[in-house]
């Protein structure tokens, strides 16, 4: 007997509901359970003490400032590379064998795995370079991990800029670099936006580059040349040494948190821009 | 009339092709260290001892590390296996059957859940997948199917949001033309929309191999780590980015330097991967 | 009479297609010029040379001169973005930059470093004024320029350009997407604007440019056909193409 075609639509139909559903209910759990086994440890005294006893005592707040030295100056060193290399490679040349190495450079190392970064980062910045474990080795690894994403998303944002535009701005007097500083950024701003606030993510959740650069010093990191410890990092190290379960599930909410944060400031702020003149 | 004296603008592109240059600056220093760090060993130990030797034991002069390259593909064939059924079937939900506000709403959840840490992952699947494993199947439970499984979840998200942008990327007409040949949904899907979707699905399983081959901290936590190419889906085992993470930290001398050979067998890995994905994605864009 | 602009033999091709085939003619001082011609004839191209707009066209080759007040603009020497402050241009489409009205008008001088409060705010009050658009929003200067029906976009348009302080201005068929009513006020703007600046119009509406222009000039497929007062170009033109165009036989 032959199926008829109109029976299998209605089954495939249901599966793919079923399935649909069951992906999302996995992710949806995946977030639920951490916010649960979390939520009883999360407390503002964990938040504003530092670890005491390899982690097993005390709260993250170490590993928060940590953390937050490391994105930051990442983000600071990596968005005018990033963004200035998007500019470039829309506003400033036609399309040539130059800009087709350059996209392939940028490419080339979005492909490349964290891991990676954080074996060059350790045999260079630390071995080579001679900076030690230190915030500043951590910092121009990250910084290099995160660019291509900064260029990518910077280079989607600004084609997306009406060509109409920058027309009018030149008609208007204005130079290249005038066109771009006063019309084509300020348009493109809420996508570059976006491309910074996936890569602060990104910087947040990184693991594997980071040990091997930066460390995994306890103390709260008071130069550029100490070794400090990111939530990320020591997230791993009471999971993985079996260090406390109640301040790894802790640190776990804090990390997701922060997570889901960057990510509501970045729809905020790309809604109100784009709703502003529009 | 004013003369051109436009020195700022000439001073700003300077500056500016130095900083699209720094990408490739960068590049090319992460492959000389890695690459001058990592050759010398292939040198000394020989290039088929270390790729298709069995015994990693680098404090007594042996470096193969065969069964890391197998374990890699292996997990990262099992993550597809996972992942990218799942996934794909998830776009095809969210692109043909669901509405408009399902869509909105599950794109920036996409991007939240491709945001949340590995480690996290890691740390999931050695609370809930291993025991379920061990208690299930039997063996370790740090094993190639709790590491398919982590890892296949992790993959969702690249899987899903690029075959769903390949998929909505199938022009309305192909759609319409398809039914109007009195083609049932399923039909048109199967028939006409997945395979002008290929490259582009394709282009989503080949990144999502990618971020579970370079996968490290998740692995080390879920794979159990051991020495051997494993014989079932129940053994452990451990992958070439495990191997530099576990031992990074206190190898010196001829180890480090295994170390970093893993690293070169890797990038190459790698790089033939990005190669055939720009390569799938490059097609799509020309069709 | 002064003469402003002034091409000789201009020729302008696209890759291998020849746009402008040879084209001279004088602009005069304080008159509307108009061009018109149908698609293709070249006008637009030519004044987009005028104010070297056309460098931003990929692959257009131009030979021939242009002089402005006596100086070959075409001149690799010369600074563009300064030529483009005495030689102001409206686009076809009306294209708002996405900021407040205020801004628009403001974003030329600004660029000039006149920045300070009350002459940068005078200047944007007198420019809006001259473009008969004052009144209709003096009273939203922040809001958004989108918000703007499409005549008075236009107008903004005009009134940005002259913020500039232009000597000459060019205009591209600034009224082929407005409605008459938008048009007149337009029109209206340009006969008193005559008094203090040199403007080309280009159009391919004949009524209009027999309406408000002193100097008509006709193109055909890249050649002016013909060129004069704007009163002999209507009444007794001296060639058949040109009273064929005028009729509305072609174009």
């Amino acid at each position: 007997m032959r199926i008829s075609p109109n029976f299998v639509d209605k089954i495939v139909k249901i599966g793919l509901n079923f399935q649909a559903f069951f992906t999302v209910g996995i992710l949806i759990a995946i977030v639920a359970v951490i916010f649960f086994k979390g939520s009883p440890y999360l407390n503002l005294e964990f938040i504003f003490s530092s670890p005491e006893d390899m982690g097993r005592h005390g709260g993250i707040f170490s590993t928060i400032i940590g953390t937050i030295f490391l994105v930051l100056l990442s983000i600071f060193i990596a968005t005018p590379l990033g963004v200035g290399t998007a500019i470039f490679l829309t506003e400033y040349t036609k399309e040539s064998w130059f800009t087709k190495i350059i996209r392939f450079g940028v490419e080339s190392l979005a492909g490349i795995p964290s891991i990676l970064y954080g074996l060059f980062g350790f045999i260079f910045f630390v071995v080579k370079l001679g900076m030690g474990w230190s915030l500043m080795a951590g910092v121009l690894t990250i910084t290099i991990m995160i660019l291509p994403t900064i260029i990518r998303t910077s280079e989607e944002a600004v084609k997306t800029v009406p060509r109409n535009l920058r027309i009018v701005s030149y008609s208007l007097s204005a130079t290249k670099w005038e066109t771009v500083t006063k019309v084509v950024l300020p348009s493109a701003g809420p996508g570059i936006l976006t491309g910074i606030m996936l890569s602060v993510g990104r910087a947040v959740g990184e693991t594997a580059a980071v040990i091997f650069t930066m460390g995994s010093s306890l103390r709260l990191p008071t130069s550029l040349m100490d070794s400090g410890r990111t939530m990320a990092v020591h997230f791993y190290i009471l999971a993985r040494e079996g260090i406390s379960m109640e301040k790894a599930y802790a640190t776990a909410l804090v990390l997701v948190l922060s997570i889901l944060f960057i990510n509501i400031i970045a729809y905020y702020i790309m809604n109100k821009v784009t709703s502003k003149y529009s | 009339m004013i003369k051109k004296a436009l020195t700022k603008e000439h001073f700003v592109k300077y500056i500016l092709t130095a900083f699209a240059l720094s990408s490739l600056l960068f590049l090319f220093l992460i492959f000389i260290f890695i690459l001058s760090e990592g050759i010398p060993l292939f040198h000394k130990v020989g290039l088929k001892n270390i790729i298709f030797g069995f015994k990693w034991a680098p404090t007594k002069g042996s470096f193969g590390i065969f069964p890391m390259i197998v374990s890699s593909f292996l997990v990262t064939f099992g993550a597809l296996m996972v992942g990218a059924p799942l996934g794909l079937s998830c776009a095809i939900y969210l692109s043909e059957y669901s509405g408009k506000k399902l869509k909105l709403f599950l794109k920036p959840a996409l991007e939240l859940l491709a945001g949340i840490p590995s480690v996290v992952y890691g740390f999931l699947g050695v609370i809930y997948i291993v025991p379920l494993v061990r208690n299930f199947l039997g063996g370790p439970g740090f094993s190639l199917l709790a590491t398919s499984i982590i890892l296949g979840v992790m993959i969702f998200p690249t899987v899903i949001s690029i075959s769903f942008d390949a998929l909505m990327s199938v022009p309305k007409t192909y759609r319409e033309g398809s039914f109007a040949m009195g083609a049932t949904k399923w039909q048109t899907i199967y028939k006409v929309i997945i395979p002008s979707a290929r490259s582009g699905i394709l282009a989503s399983f080949i990144l999502g191999m990618g971020r579970a081959i370079g996968e490290t901290m998740a692995v080390i936590m879920v794979a159990g780590n051991a020495l051997r190419i494993p014989t079932s889906i129940l053994d452990p085992l451990r992958t070439l980015t495990s191997n530099i993470a576990l031992e990074l930290a206190y190898a010196t001398g001829d180890h480090r330097l295994g170390l970093f050979s893993t690293g070169v067998v890797l990038l190459v890995i790698i790089m033939i991967l990005n190669y055939i994905a720009t390569f799938a994605i490059r097609r799509r864009v020309l069709k | 009479m002064d003469i402003k602009i002034r091409t000789e033999e201009l020729r302008l091709s696209f890759g291998k297609r020849e746009i402008l085939k040879g084209v001279t003619v004088d602009v005069y001082k304080n008159k509307i010029t108009g061009f018109m011609g149908p698609a293709g004839s070249g006008k637009s191209s030519l004044i987009s040379i005028m104010n070297r707009m056309i460098d931003f066209e990929e692959n257009a080759t131009i030979s021939g001169r242009v002089f402005i007040d006596g100086e070959d603009i075409l001149d690799g020497e010369i600074d563009e973005v300064h030529l483009r402050r005495r030689v102001g241009m409206v686009f076809a489409v009306p294209i708002p930059l996405p900021r407040s009205i205020f801004d628009n008008i403001a974003y030329g001088p600004r660029l000039k470093n006149k920045n300070s409060g009350r002459e940068l705010r005078s200047l944007v009050q007198e420019s809006l004024k001259k473009a008969f658009l004052w009144d209709e929003v003096k009273d939203r200067l922040n809001s958004s320029a989108l918000k703007l029906s499409g005549g008075q976009q236009q107008r903004l348009c005009l009134a940005r350009t002259l913020a500039l302080e232009p000597e000459i201005i060019l205009l591209d068929e600034p009224c082929s997407g407005l409605d008459p009513i938008s048009t007149a006020k337009i029109e209206e703007a340009l006969n008193e604007l005559k008094k203090e600046y040199t403007i080309v119009l280009v159009s391919n509406n004949t009524k209009q440019i027999a309406r408000i222009t002193d100097y008509a000039a006709f193109f055909y497929m890249g050649t002016l056909i013909e060129y004069g007062t704007t009163e002999k170009v209507f009444t007794n033109p001296s060639e058949r193409k040109t009273e064929d165009y005028i009729q509305g036989k072609f174009g």
